[in-house]
């Protein structure tokens, strides 16, 4: 997933790092239209194979984030697409066959922060702190090509103080086994200490002193994007694609996508026990039957749907009454 | 360059000129060019004031591209002993005022800073406290104008010029850019600016700017310098030039690099130093020259001819009073009085 104000080069990270052309017809809203528009959330899925390893990437953007004159709670729609996908996940693993089930779960999401700004904005903070325990977040640091290289350290110093003071749980790199040789650690320690990655993207190849590569030619010199004198996107390219995806994807799995179910089971435990204890109180009051819940004539959806709930769980509760008995009967026959 | 703003008739209202009638050849040299001289010296020896407001979210350099401008710390950020980059939670309005003086002539320039404009999660309304000190300005002008004792020279608060900057995203006008602009373009005269612009290439700065100008036009917008003000044809060529290369692509730096044996003003980076004065590198030079060398005087007009104007007629319009009357009445003072401080001279 990609987060972040419109105008950072998301679109162009995205095609840059996967060299695709996803975004080749897109249109660009104005104004206006922008102002009616709310945080849509856009899926493109593209499959990619090298030496016959096939991935299946999908990519969720969400344009319009952060982009109206008021912008309070514009996550949301973000949180719910990701936890629609642990609930789609949950049930599919509840379910019979689990045979082919598809993860659409969100593995990680590269929040884009600006360059213009002097770190974090309050904006960013607050969509890290609803998202932080639903995804991996990897904060990028955008349009780097604005900053000189003492200008991108002092923001990566600021953002990274930023995070700690906010409590925000950005996705950490695992730590490395002590028997690890040194390179291999001192690259990990490169790793932890490049966030935010400041990166720069870009669709165009340019040719810059008799090579053709990947860059933005500007009227006072070249930004080469696979030059890590320039940015940091080699570095996130290989952490994400060739390091530590399958660490992305298993502490989604380990981690937000088990506190998802635990969270769900606790509430439904919850409802359980609340019934429980409300068909106690009418039991004790001295009716035979549970009250049954008065059908208003236009029900909204939501009463319907708890209404169908109560049904359910009452007649579960009947069965396991029933069965408690037949177990009683049967013991006192023996 | 302040020295060039002699050249311009100061105040003179545009549709009370006199229709002139053809000019009669001189048989002899009568000295009526002196006049300029004369103007000259009694602005060297009276100064001028000059203000001017920068609006925009937090860290697009905007104190860094006043300074440049000016050639001298003249924003808040250089002059306030303890001052903190942390973002303010509404927007306050902070001036700071110095004299810069350059060949004799002294201008005393008051740069309006607005910390806090669009840097909440919800921005609505942030641009009230801004419209509200705009026309507070043009309020305090109007009433030293009806005092029945006035004074000589009127100190001149009103804000001459609204520097808006842009984020240079390459897309086009985000809605609090419009909502801005829609209502300050009508009361002041707005230049907008893309900021930070060393992140655009030459192609991508054209149609950023094509489609700022469409989205302008579209939504009724009105900036500096307003099309239906040029005074002849030879300003309107000039102008036009102007308005089909707005907004400007700034970089703004304070330090200073060798290139080629030179000391530029510059940023370094890995892949080149830009230049922030070569006018092949970004618009830098343009906007200065537009702001200070060429029309800083028609900024002071403009604002002192029409939109002033405009204020004071809205103004006598809805009280329906007489000068008089509006003197005597009682409007919010900074320091919360109610009372008109002219009241005691009438």
């Amino acid at each position: 997933m990609v987060a972040g104000e419109s105008g950072l080069g998301k679109s162009t990270l995205v095609n840059s790092l996967f060299l695709t052309d996803l975004y080749k017809d897109r249109k660009l809203l104005n104004a206006e239209e922008r102002i009616t528009q709310t945080v849509e959330i856009t899926k493109h899925t593209v499959d990619i194979e090298e030496k016959g390893v096939k991935l299946k990437l999908t990519i969720v953007d969400t344009p319009g984030f952060g982009d109206a004159v008021n912008n309070t709670e514009c996550w949301k729609s973000v949180a719910d697409y990701i936890d629609q996908q642990f609930e789609q996940y949950f049930r599919d693993e509840s379910g019979l066959n689990r045979k082919n089930i598809q993860d659409n779960r969100v593995h990680c999401c590269l929040y884009f922060i600006s360059p213009f700004g002097h770190g974090l904005r309050p904006l960013d903070v607050e969509f890290m702190k609803a998202l932080h325990e639903k995804v991996n977040i990897v904060p990028i640091l955008a349009k780097a090509d604005t900053l000189t290289p003492s200008e991108v350290k002092k923001k990566k110093i600021k953002i990274r103080e930023e995070i700690e003071q906010y409590g925000i749980k950005i996705y950490q790199f695992p730590d490395c086994d002590s028997d690890e040789d040194e390179e291999f650690k001192q690259q990990d320690l490169e790793l932890k200490e490049c966030i935010p990655f400041a990166v720069i993207g870009s669709n165009t190849v340019v040719e810059a002193k008799g090579k053709r590569v990947r860059g933005r030619l500007y009227p006072w010199g070249i930004v080469e994007v696979e030059n890590a004198a320039h940015c940091d996107f080699i570095k996130l390219r290989n952490m994400l694609v060739r390091t530590h995806m399958q660490d992305l994807k298993d502490v989604t799995r380990e981690t937000h996508y088990e506190n998802y179910r635990a969270q769900c089971i606790q509430s439904m435990t919850r409802m359980v026990v609340k019934e429980r204890n409300r068909n106690k109180l009418t039991r004790e009051s001295g009716t035979d039957f549970p009250i049954p819940a008065a059908p208003a004539a236009s029900e909204s959806e939501k009463e319907k749907l708890i209404r169908e709930k109560d049904e359910e769980l009452r007649r579960m509760q009947e069965m396991l009454q029933r069965y408690q008995d037949h177990l009683i009967t049967q013991k006192d026959g023996c | 360059d302040i020295s060039k703003v002699i050249h311009k008739t100061p105040s003179a209202s545009r549709e009370l000129l006199p229709k002139v009638t053809k000019c009669t050849d001189l048989f002899g040299y009568v000295g009526i060019e002196a006049v300029l001289d004369q103007m000259r010296r009694k602005t060297m020896k009276a100064g001028f004031e000059f203000n001017i407001m920068v609006v925009g979210q937090s860290g697009l350099g905007k104190s860094t591209l006043v300074n440049t401008l000016f050639k001298s710390k003249v924003s808040r950020k250089s002059c306030t002993p303890d001052y903190e980059e942390k973002i303010s939670k509404t927007v306050k309005l902070h001036t700071v005022s110095h004299v810069i003086e350059e060949k004799g002539v002294k201008m005393k320039l008051t740069v309006i800073d607005t910390p806090g404009f669009g840097d909440q999660i919800n921005n609505e309304n942030c641009w009230e406290p801004i419209v509200k000190y705009i026309n507070e300005q043009y309020e305090k002008y109007l009433r030293e104008e009806l005092n029945i004792n006035r004074k000589r020279r009127i100190p001149d608060s009103r804000v001459h010029c609204c520097i808006y900057f842009l984020p240079a995203t390459g897309h086009r006008l985000r809605p609090i850019d419009l909502e801005f602009m829609k209502r300050l373009g009508k009361i002041v005269s707005i230049v907008p600016v893309i900021a930070k612009a060393d992140t655009l290439t030459v192609e991508e700065r054209q149609e950023f700017k094509e489609r700022i100008r469409k989205d302008l036009t579209s939504n009724g917008i009105h900036v500096y310098p307003q099309r239906e003000y040029d005074e002849d044809p030879e300003e309107r060529v000039l102008n036009d030039r102007i308005r089909e290369s707005i907004p400007f692509a700034v970089v703004g730096t304070d330090k200073e690099h060798q290139v080629n044996g030179n000391k530029v003003l510059g940023r370094k980076t890995k892949w080149g130093i830009i230049e922030v004065e070569n006018v092949a590198h970004c618009e830098f030079a343009n906007l200065r020259d537009l702001l200070i060398r060429s029309h800083l005087q028609d900024l002071k007009d403009v604002t002192h001819n029409i939109h002033y104007e405009s204020y004071r007629v809205r103004r006598l319009n809805e009280s329906n009073m007489n000068f008089s009357e509006l003197v005597l009445s009682s409007w919010p003072l900074k320091n919360g009085t109610d009372t008109c401080e002219t009241e005691s001279q009438l």
